[in-house]
């Protein structure tokens, strides 16, 4: 059986097995090495954790509606963001981005599979075993201690908080111990992308042939394998710190705490575009497809992209202007900072170039893809505002950083994977989602984010902190923080549609074929679902738009393109 | 055109931003709020915070309206309807003068931006401290705050008096931030922006409150499960109320013989390992100095008022105000906490 999942050379015939008991259905995924079905276990396994994120929020939401609530207890509740925190990230984050990269690079460059699809199985798993690990402590977190507990340090986990004396227990254990494996597994999988879009491509696609989503995962990758080390490092200096005797935190032994926070952050930064990158190749495929005309200034988005990454190294102190840095250092992470609205800029421009002058059609993807340019400019002036040291001494640690990191990782990212999520379900399916529930799904967490989201940053105006399990009745902060609260159970509702579309439309949905949007790369040439083997034929191209060469013989892109 | 205009809109404002502040200066109450808001700045660098803050906000709104503008235009204009043709629309791949144009323009709000906030930068943290500064070193523990006064010999817990600051006789408070746990930030917004106390990282911050009254805040930065409710006040006084409160706390501990069986007491039990009363056997540092107890409005780093019914309440349970407060739970007799009460009640 487990053979028979191999990418093996043989006829090329059917290669699932068309009916057998459940058993061998689930072997088949288990052993599975191919770049498809990995591709969807990272995805089912993202989207499980998002709703049980989600729920964890939902928690917070109502504790936080009225002052003075006694619905969750302060443990629950430091609990519960440090999971939320932890959670979106790397279970939810990471894996959706790795997950939808996995299914779609091959896929996009005219390969069979990934460069290593052995790799590609053991980098999911560890990452699946990793997200486990860190649920286990609800049950194991203190260990002998006789009770389960969750960790409890926030997703930043500055020390000396997580030390021994001030957190016992196991919980930041598994915290720790679960970053270093879902870490392994990040880099397995960010070498392999580097290493298919780099070896695998078919014939004639050039580097600057490639789909943008392709170029932004190689991008991401390799900011991945910039970032994941710091953080990597930091959590086995905290574990022998913990349990070795080790002082690199501890500053009663003359460690620095400081240290953890240029660790982390050395990380955090740049995870922020690790995330966010993929999101904008996303954008970068939908919305040339439903304005119906080529993407605007191509060799600029990769310019841009790759100038994101490495400026986005040079900026992680400005997540410590409070920490008493001197003013030319406070200085310096100000000016790296504003840089990045550089190139992103120029990427905004390029899309709205590219609607200019097309033809909309406002699918269900591409209105995603339209909310993700307006929040996605929200997102990035309130970063410029927290750029401005000055300011960020008043606005960190508030709502209003809330606001703006969720305004990048919600109104941004995650409107980008709902977009992917309508874009490609056909393909991996080869069902249509419901463009009605598809609707509703949009208008929904359309309402519901910007209830929450653009009122958290007046909260945050008004100087209530985060990390606050309540808060006084007579700050003025009650109003908005119950509109807060109803914009979050929007959202919930507009979550439970797409769930059930995405379920629904998999025994019901229209029949998708094998280019329903009219699409130009080479993912639409292939019958949906895809083969095992993904092409027939190697394919040859010539352009970034070989379907487009195809459908318009007259009029192809090579003769244009520069 | 519309990028010019927000590029010539950068550099007036720098010459009426002072107008703008002093005209929403007058829209807010001065002085302090219940709602510690940013907007409402009453020290120094808190004004300069927004004052920088506004000039911000006009360049970046400036921008999302242009943005914003275009997008919705071309959302508008470029829809496909039913009427079209089956015809692709002509196909553009880029231009380079048009990708020049909107990269260079960034690059020069970039400059702007920068310069302006640079010199706010250098302004508040490169301040000389005048001769006349008063130093207070304020400590984080989890879940309270100590102050010490150096020169008065004061130290006090989670209610720092500081004078009230005028033109003419201007003096500032210089606050020395240090941890004795974890790290925590101190958070007054009305006052100043945020800094952090780091264990073995000593930090500096200064305000100079314009306006005499009780100013709200709250540690910034998570330390731990009751880092909710380590809230701060502030309270601005007049020279003379600062004046009378320091020789306040600068006497010991008062000594009623009526409640010598409370003191009994506390002077017995553990809470003196932790708590400080002058002039007696207790010099805990642990958690907060009492020997001035009743000078504070309030209990529990402002997790309750400072009433006797709280006091007792407080005492037989930590956990009634602060759930997974460090203070344990003495298991006293009612007796033994009507006494102690009746005794902390006479630490004026």
């Amino acid at each position: 059986m487990a053979d028979q999942s191999l990418p093996i050379s043989g006829p090329l015939t059917e290669a699932y097995p068309t009916r057998g008991t459940f058993l061998e259905w689930l072997h088949s995924w288990v052993v599975t090495v191919d770049h498809k079905k990995l591709g969807i276990l990272y995805i089912v396994y993202a989207v499980f954790f998002l709703l049980v994120a989600g729920a964890e929020a939902m928690a917070m939401r109502i504790q936080l509606a009225v002052p003075n609530n006694h619905f969750l207890s302060p443990e629950l509740f430091n609990e519960f963001f440090t999971m939320h925190g932890t959670t979106m990230v790397f279970l939810v984050g990471m894996t959706i981005i790795f997950g939808i990269g996995n299914y779609l690079v091959p896929l996009m460059i005219g390969a069979r599979d990934m460069a290593f699809p052995r790799l590609n199985a053991f980098s999911f798993w560890l990452s699946a075993f990793g997200g486990l690990l860190l649920y286990f402590s609800f049950v194991g977190g203190f260990g002998l201690y006789g009770m389960g507990s969750a960790p409890d340090v926030t997703w930043w986990a500055y020390a000396p908080l997580t030390a021994k004396a001030f957190t016992p227990g196991h919980n930041t254990d598994y915290w720790a111990l679960s970053l270093i494996v879902m870490g392994f597994g990040t880099l397995g999988a960010a070498i392999n992308t580097l290493a298919t879009a780099f070896s695998m491509r078919c014939r004639g696609m050039t580097l600057l042939r490639m789909p943008l989503f392709v170029w932004l995962m190689i991008v991401t990758s390799a900011l991945t394998l910039i970032t994941i080390t710091p953080l990597t490092a930091a959590q086995v200096m905290l574990i022998i710190d913990r349990y070795l005797g080790g002082h690199f935190f501890d500053a009663q032994a003359g460690g620095a705490p400081i240290v953890w926070m240029h660790f982390f952050w050395v990380f955090g930064h740049p995870e922020v575009y690790v995330l966010i990158l993929p999101a904008f190749g996303i954008a970068s495929e939908v919305i040339p497809v439903f304005s119906r005309k080529a993407i605007f200034g191509y060799p600029a988005m990769v310019a841009a992209s790759v100038g994101i990454a490495f400026v986005s190294t040079t900026v992680w102190a400005h997540h410590m202007f409070t920490v008493g840095m001197t003013s030319v250092g406070n200085t310096f992470f100000v000016l790296s900072t504003m840089m990045v609205g550089i190139p992103t800029g120029i990427k905004i421009f390029n899309w709205i170039a590219t609607m200019w002058g097309g033809k909309i059609r406002f699918a269900t993807p591409m209105l995603f893809c339209t909310a993700f340019l307006f929040q996605f400019l929200c997102a990035g002036l309130t970063g410029i505002m927290l750029s401005i040291a000055p300011w960020d001494w008043q606005l960190h640690n508030s709502y209003f950083v809330i606001a703006h990191f969720h305004y990048t990782l919600t109104g941004s990212f995650l409107f980008c994977m709902f977009a992917a999520f309508y874009y490609w379900y056909p393909k991996v399916t080869g069902r249509m989602l419901s463009e009605k529930l598809g609707k509703w799904h949009f208008w929904l967490f359309f309402l519901g984010f910007h209830l929450t989201f653009d009122t958290m940053h007046f909260v945050g105006i008004l100087g209530m902190p985060r990390s606050i399990y309540t808060y006084e009745a007579d700050r003025g902060w009650n109003t908005l923080n119950f509109w807060i609260s109803m914009g979050g159970f929007v959202q919930a509702i507009a979550i439970l549609i797409f769930a059930w579309n995405m379920i629904d439309s998999y025994r019901r949905g229209k029949e998708a074929g094998n280019d329903p949007w009219d699409a130009w790369t080479l993912e639409w040439s292939t019958p949906s679902p895809p083969p095992a083997y993904n092409f027939a034929e190697d394919p040859v191209v010539r352009s970034r738009r070989p379907l487009w060469d195809i459908k318009h013989p007259n009029d192809p892109d090579w003769k244009y393109e520069r | 055109m519309q990028r010019r205009r927000s590029l010539s809109s950068v550099r007036s404002p720098i010459s009426w931003l002072s107008c703008l502040s002093a005209g929403a200066h007058v829209a807010f109450a001065q002085g302090p709020q219940t709602t510690p808001s940013i907007l409402a700045p009453e020290s120094t660098p808190a004004h300069e915070i927004y004052g920088l803050s506004l000039f911000v906000l006009l360049i970046t709104g400036t921008i999302f309206v242009v943005v914003a503008g275009l997008l919705t235009y071309a959302i508008i204009k470029f829809r496909a309807r039913g009427t079209d043709d089956q015809h692709e629309p002509a196909q553009v791949y880029g231009s380079v003068q048009v990708e020049l144009a909107w990269t260079v323009i960034p690059v020069l709000i970039v400059v702007v931006l920068f310069l302006t906030t640079a010199r706010i930068i250098f302004a508040i943290q490169d301040a000389p401290k005048p001769k006349s500064a008063l130093d207070v070193t304020v400590v984080g523990h989890q879940f309270w705050w100590e102050f010490r006064y150096p020169k008065y010999g004061i130290v006090t817990a989670n209610e720092l008096h500081v004078p009230v600051s005028t033109a003419a006789q201007s003096e500032p408070v210089y606050l020395r931030l240090l941890s004795a746990d974890v790290d925590h930030s101190f958070w007054v917004p009305q006052l100043g922006g945020k800094t952090d106390l780091i264990p073995n990282h000593p930090n500096e911050m200064w305000i100079d409150p314009r306006h005499t009254g009780l100013y709200l805040g709250q540690c910034a930065q998570f330390c731990g499960i009751e880092h909710a409710m380590m809230l701060l006040r502030v309270y601005v006084d007049t020279p003379d109320q600062f004046a009378a409160w320091v020789k306040n706390q600068q006497q010991p501990g008062v000594q009623d013989e009526k409640v010598a069986a409370g003191r009994h007491i506390f002077e017995t039990q553990a809470c003196m390992n932790c708590h400080t009363v002058t002039g007696t056997v207790a010099k805990g540092t642990f958690g907060p100095d009492l020997t001035h107890l009743m000078s504070r409005a309030t209990i529990a780093s402002g997790a309750a008022t400072n009433t006797p019914d709280n006091l007792r309440a407080w005492i037989k349970d930590p956990a009634t105000f602060k759930p997974g407060s460090l203070m344990p739970a003495m298991q006293l007799s009612d007796e033994q906490i009507n006494q102690l009460v009746a005794y902390l009640s006479t630490l004026h």
